[in-house]
């Protein structure tokens, strides 16, 4: 069944390439080919193979439980609001929190995620920054 | 005589401070991503490639790091399959087969050592053979028009479908996917936006650093996620190597299995779509096939240890020759260095070799060099590695998390790239759960503007035919190629694919 529903998503992806690879204006200095044509050539491809996968599915893969995909769900929202609050945070504490958060849902202990945590955040931002001199995110103070 | 003096160059090159450091620096990292489970040699390299940009390394320096470190991984995959029975990267899933049972008799640190040993067989000559075969190569390639171009792209993306996964369709599938995702971004020959959506940030393209890192690093990540697979593999139990060097008389034994099995691990590795997995494979089923007239293969048999390790690592070395020499990868690792070169501005192909042979030959010197470092740091210090085996992933994928974030904010400084790196590595979660090959995707969002502007020039030079893409010999010869490399599997691979792929466990198994 995913495999169904994974190969008509394909077949629309590639219908939605097309249409928008039609899409695309011409200027009027164009070579013999043009913009559209190798787009619409991989639209081909993509609609095909997406409606073999969609009529020959490989056996159901093993899909994770709800609680587990709500884990890595929650794991994605950490870090959309890592990567939009590194910026004004700063790296070191973003990064602490981050990789607290990471730690704890892969099965440590609080104590200890917080520990590795922090330790990883100063690690990388004193391997990173101090010694090789990379410029990492600047917060408010700094760090 | 002339390869020996370019070598000479070569060796020049490599033996500054520096080079030397970013060697032994790259095998050091090298080995442990190999040994970790979890980590393989195609998202190990990807996670250094931000940071060798950043630290401002030249081509010739980046290119050192992360081969050593490429190289180094081939080494390292076999320290936790010899210990643990769990592959710690997919080219070293054969080398379970007896290593392991050997580890149970009592004698892991023979299995280490001689597993080393063929490991650095298999990578020097397999160096050697990268000197030989790469110029001869290119010779062939300066024949290449842009017809013929566009006809090699296309089988490499073909035959790179028919190993990398069990389902040609989910392989073209992503390699369409991939070619998609490069056509975003201004048209370079008419100045057009394609797919961009209005967005001004996709107006460059997507970087294909930032898919790579999703693709690879993060994805994993979320797998482990998935699994909750947070403590050590070796949790309770109890690594002890014992004696660390092999008797002279099963190093004979094995010597002509490591010869044989390198010259196959070699040609395993350049043949276009294949990499170091099949380069074990092959040679641990033929060396079954030729030699195992006990049936003692797959209950410690030492030939069983030589046979594997020293084919994926000539694998891995006759990998290079097709992305350096024609510029088109032919497994996972090579494509991800690939896009090193790229970000570097430098094209790899037969220009490559006459116009920056400092970037090659310092290259090639460099190998040899990393080979004899891996050799010392594997066989005498491999106590050191067993131990960091013991380091439990809760703590180790936040740290690949925080390295992956940290490497793409350093080339951009934007949040933005960070988002389609997440994007991406959601992305990456939910096709290897579908068992959609990854490699075509990145291959395909690597080549695929170079793939369009082939076929547009040669098809704009004769005037809009575009017969012109099946008008010579030789690019008919290459779209035959393709052709049988895409079908043949369709009708005999099946049953090798899926013997190959029935050993794979789901962490780590990036196909390269």
């Amino acid at each position: 069944m995913s495999d169904r529903i994974f190969g008509l998503f394909g077949v629309l992806l590639a219908i939605g390439f097309a249409l928008s690879a039609l899409a695309i204006e011409e200027s009027f200095l164009s070579d013999a080919v043009g913009p559209k044509a190798f787009p619409i050539i991989i639209a081909a491809v993509l609609g095909v193979s997406g409606a073999v996968i969609a009529l020959r599915p490989d056996p159901e893969p093993v899909w994770p439980a709800l609680g587990r995909l709500a884990e890595i769900a929650a794991a994605v929202v950490v870090m959309i609001f890592y990567a939009e609050l590194l910026p004004v945070m700063g790296f070191v504490i973003a990064t602490a929190v981050a990789a607290t958060y990471l730690t704890w849902r892969l099965g440590s202990a609080p104590v200890e995620a917080i520990l590795v945590g922090v330790g990883s955040s100063l690690g990388i931002y004193v391997i990173f920054h101090l010694v090789l001199g990379l410029s990492l995110a600047r917060g408010p103070w700094g760090f | 005589m002339e390869i020996l003096s370019s070598l000479g160059d070569g060796f020049a090159i490599a033996l500054t401070w520096q080079n030397l450091f970013l060697a032994l620096l790259g095998c050091f990292l090298g080995t442990i991503m190999g040994a970790l489970p979890g980590l393989g040699p195609s998202n190990g390299v990807a996670i250094l490639i931000p940071l060798a940009f950043t630290m401002g390394l030249g081509a010739t320096p980046s290119l050192i790091l992360l081969t050593s470190v490429y190289y180094g991984a081939m080494y390292g995959g076999r320290i936790s399959s010899i210990l643990l029975n769990i592959p710690g990267d997919e080219p070293a899933m054969m080398t379970c087969l007896d290593g392991h049972p050997m580890a149970k008799k009592g004698m892991a640190g023979e299995a280490l050592s001689l597993s080393g040993i063929a490991s650095f067989v298999g990578a020097f000559l397999a160096t050697w053979g990268l000197i030989l075969l790469a110029p001869q190569l290119v010779k062939i390639a300066l024949l290449f028009g842009p017809a013929e171009y566009f006809a090699l792209f296309a089988l490499a993306f073909m035959t790179l479908g028919g190993v990398s996964s069990t389902n040609q369709a989910k392989s073209a599938f992503a390699a369409a996917l991939g070619l998609g995702l490069a056509m975003i971004g201004v048209d370079t020959q008419t100045g057009v936006p394609r797919f961009t959506f209005g967005e001004v940030h996709l107006y460059d393209g997507l970087d294909f650093l930032v898919a790579i890192v999703g693709l690879f690093a993060l994805s994993e990540v979320f797998i482990f996620l998935e699994h909750r697979h947070g403590s050590s593999d070796a949790e309770g139990r109890k690594l002890s190597i014992g004696r660390l060097y092999p008797p002279a008389s099963m190093i004979k034994a094995c010597t002509p299995t490591m010869l044989r099995t390198s010259l196959l691990g070699f040609i395993a590795g350049v043949l276009p779509g294949a990499g170091a997995s099949l380069g074990s494979f092959i040679s641990y089923s033929m060396e079954k096939r030729l030699v195992d007239s006990e049936n003692t293969f797959g209950t410690g048999d030492p030939r069983g240890v030589a046979a594997p390790e020293a084919g994926n690592n000539a694998a891995a070395g006759g990998a290079l020759v097709p992305m350096l020499a024609l510029g088109v990868p032919g497994s996972g690792t090579t494509a991800v260095l690939l896009a090193v070169l790229l970000s570097l501005n430098i094209t790899p192909g037969p220009l490559l070799f006459t116009q920056n042979p400092d970037v090659v030959w310092g290259l090639i010197a460099a190998l040899f060099i990393a080979n004899f470092m891996l050799l010392a740091m594997n066989i005498p210090m491999v106590g050191l590695f067993t131990r960091i085996l013991m380091v439990p992933s809760r703590i180790l994928m936040p740290i690949v998390a925080m390295v992956s974030f940290v490497g793409i904010y350093g080339i951009s400084g934007s949040s933005f790239d960070l988002l389609v790196m997440i994007g991406f590595g959601v992305m990456g979660w939910g096709l290897r759960k579908l068992d959609v090959p990854l490699v075509p995707i990145i291959l395909g969002t690597l080549l695929g503007n170079s793939m369009e502007n082939n076929l547009r020039r040669a098809i704009t030079i004769d005037n809009g035919d575009w017969w012109t893409l099946i008008d010579s010999s030789l690019s008919i010869a290459l779209w035959a190629i393709a052709i049988i490399g895409f079908v043949l599997p369709l009708l005999i691979g099946r049953k090798v694919k899926s013997r190959m792929h029935e050993r794979r466990d789901e962490e780590g198994a990036i196909s390269d």
